[in-house]
């Protein structure tokens, strides 16, 4: 699982980066001409209603999807990680008040809240990337905080704590990596999440607008022509299942390997 | 057990509170002026004062929070901008097709993800274990957004077996009902493999067989019901994704849910009912949470002792 993960990962990165250069075709240009056009060798994903090439749209779809991914993830993990550390680790007041937070921004199931989001904010990337972020730090403070109360009790960070180290030593060498494996293992569940979300929002219309290409647009671009043009839904969201999946594999994979005794669980 | 009760009503009244509070400061985020955002550029200073006095949008800010927060508790949230209904009847009117769809999209969840996932731990760590647990990663990774036009390419345009759009029919049900119902599906069946698996390990199960017992009988009443509380857990604290997922589904098949409503709200920067949509699926998932946390609490005493 984590091999067939790693392999569909690289695969998807190596589309992202050089798939754009290998096609030779500009993702926005248009042959009205040939809209709707099925595929052929010319165009082998075919052509959507405005005549543009749906391969090399979706190859320019990925970099879209790993711009948000990174950054949401990057974002995310780090701010999660820092408010995570802090509320584990002194815990009193700061943690009730991290904690509170952490409970309203659970109550709202899902995407719903980046959806409100973006609806007040406008459409745009950069506020998809600022509605999952906002969303998305959460799960990863939940996740440090419950790391971070277990290891304050280990010896040697109490034995640390007695020889008179920093609290900011004590928490950068000692406390915070004990939880790096398990905000990898979120991370690479994170990625799916994000991509996910994004195209979620761009197919509501609430995400990447138009001509940018992004998968989500792609597909809600799609919606008008089920009947005469599948294709238009077929390969963007093909696009979308087959990335996910492989961070799915591979953060699956991840967290059987950094973690043996939850192999098969969850 | 009242105690259990009182004390995580509570917990809930600061979350309530804080969901209020986020709900209502929406409003405040649009940038620039909400008003004109909402009336558009061509409309007269007039327009632009009326709506805002409307809204009380004129009034401070603690006033605008304290009269929010009263009307939330009444069922008072205002009216749409675009249909001058109130928001509590548009979203009334469009709730029984959103919890329609969600029962329906749960029931489809559990009839397939149980079977399969007690399958998946009776072969654990064959193939039939290897292909069921595939087959739910991949069901968690293909989104609703792309499942349901793919659904309607195949059932409606080319078998034109289903409706693809309405609500009306039992079989206009069909498609919304799979589409929401299967990322559902993949989680179950992953956490009834796990937890079948778990208790097809202790000794009651062992004890059973040496009393004669059959291997079906000892899974289905031994094991499969001693694993259910966890497996029910799940599939409430999944009900937040069936209401999100509400939003997108109901979009593709045009249904006339909330979460419909909702987008077509956010279309028309009709405000008022965008807070009132969000409002209303997030109090219910909270609701939800807390139904799920009691009921464990009444299936394991240990819970409510902790």
């Amino acid at each position: 699982m984590l091999r067939a993960g790693a392999v569909i990962v690289m695969l998807g990165v190596l589309a992202a980066v050089v798939g754009p250069f290998l096609t030779h075709v500009d993702p926005t240009a248009q042959n009205l001409a040939l809209r709707l056009a099925g595929p052929s060798w010319a165009h082998p994903f075919g052509l959507d209603e405005l005549g543009r090439d749906i391969l090399a749209r979706v190859l320019a779809g990925a970099r879209i999807s790993f711009l948000v991914g990174l950054t949401v993830v990057s974002v995310s993990a780090t701010v999660g990680t820092l408010l995570g550390t802090i509320a584990g680790y002194f815990g009193g007041v700061v943690d009730d008040a991290i904690g509170r937070v952490i409970d309203v921004l659970l109550a709202f199931p899902g995407l719903l809240l980046a959806i409100a989001l973006v609806a007040v904010l406008g459409p745009s990337l950069g506020n998809v990337l600022f509605a999952l972020t906002v969303i998305g730090w959460v799960g990863y403070a939940r996740l440090v905080r419950g790391q971070v109360l277990r290891a304050r009790e280990f010896e040697y960070v109490q034995a640390a704590r007695a020889l008179g180290a920093p609290t900011a030593r004590i928490l950068w060498r000692h406390v915070v990596p004990t939880a790096i494996p398990a905000v990898v293992v979120q991370s690479t569940l994170g990625m799916a999440a994000a991509i996910i979300g994004e195209a979620a929002l761009s197919f509501l219309g609430l995400g990447v607008q138009p001509p940018t290409p992004s998968w989500g647009t792609m597909l809600n671009g799609g919606r008008a022509h089920l009947l005469d043009a599948p294709h238009l839904t077929i390969f963007p969201g093909l696009a979308i299942a087959v990335l996910v999946l492989g961070f799915n594999f591979l953060g699956d994979g991840l967290r059987d390997f950094t973690d043996p005794k939850l192999k098969g669980k969850s | 057990m009242t105690r259990f009760l009182v004390r995580r009503l509570l917990l809930t009244i600061p979350v309530l509170l804080g969901v209020a509070t986020l709900v209502f400061s929406l409003i405040h985020l649009v940038p620039g002026d909400p008003v004109q955002a909402m009336l558009g550029d061509s409309a007269s200073p007039q327009d632009i004062a009326d709506l805002r006095g409307r809204l009380g949008l004129d009034k401070p800010l603690w006033v605008q929070y304290g009269a929010f927060l009263k009307g939330a508790v009444r069922g008072d949230l205002g009216s749409s901008l675009r249909t001058n209904q109130t928001v509590t009847s548009a979203i009334l009117e469009r709730l029984p097709a959103t919890f329609e769809l969600a029962v329906a999209a749960m029931c489809v969840a559990a009839a397939i993800a149980i079977p399969l996932g007690i399958l998946a731990a009776v072969r654990a760590g064959t193939r039939v274990d290897y292909a069921a647990t595939t087959l739910a990663l991949v069901g968690i990774s293909v989104p609703n957004f792309w499942l349901g036009p793919l659904l309607a390419i195949v059932f409606s345009i080319e078998l034109g077996w289903l409706p693809v759009s309405g609500r009306g029919s039992a079989a206009n049900l069909v498609l919304p009902a799979l589409t929401l119902g299967a990322p559902l599906a993949a989680v179950l069946a992953r956490m009834t493999r796990a937890s079948v698996i778990e208790e097809l390990r202790e000794l009651y199960v062992l004890a059973a067989r040496a009393k004669g017992v059959s291997f079906a009988r000892a899974v289905l009443h031994h094991a499969f019901r001693n694993s259910l509380i966890p497996i029910v857990t799940v599939f409430g604290l999944q009900f937040g994704a069936v209401l999100t997922g509400a939003v997108i589904t109901e979009t593709i098949f045009a249904w006339p849910g909330v979460g419909r409503l909702l987008i077509q709200s956010i279309a028309f920067r009709d405000y008022p009912l965008v807070q009132g949509c969000i409002l209303l699926i997030a109090v219910t998932y909270v609701a939800m949470n807390l139904l799920t946390d009691v009921a464990y609490g009444l299936l394991d005493p240990r819970i409510r002792f902790e």
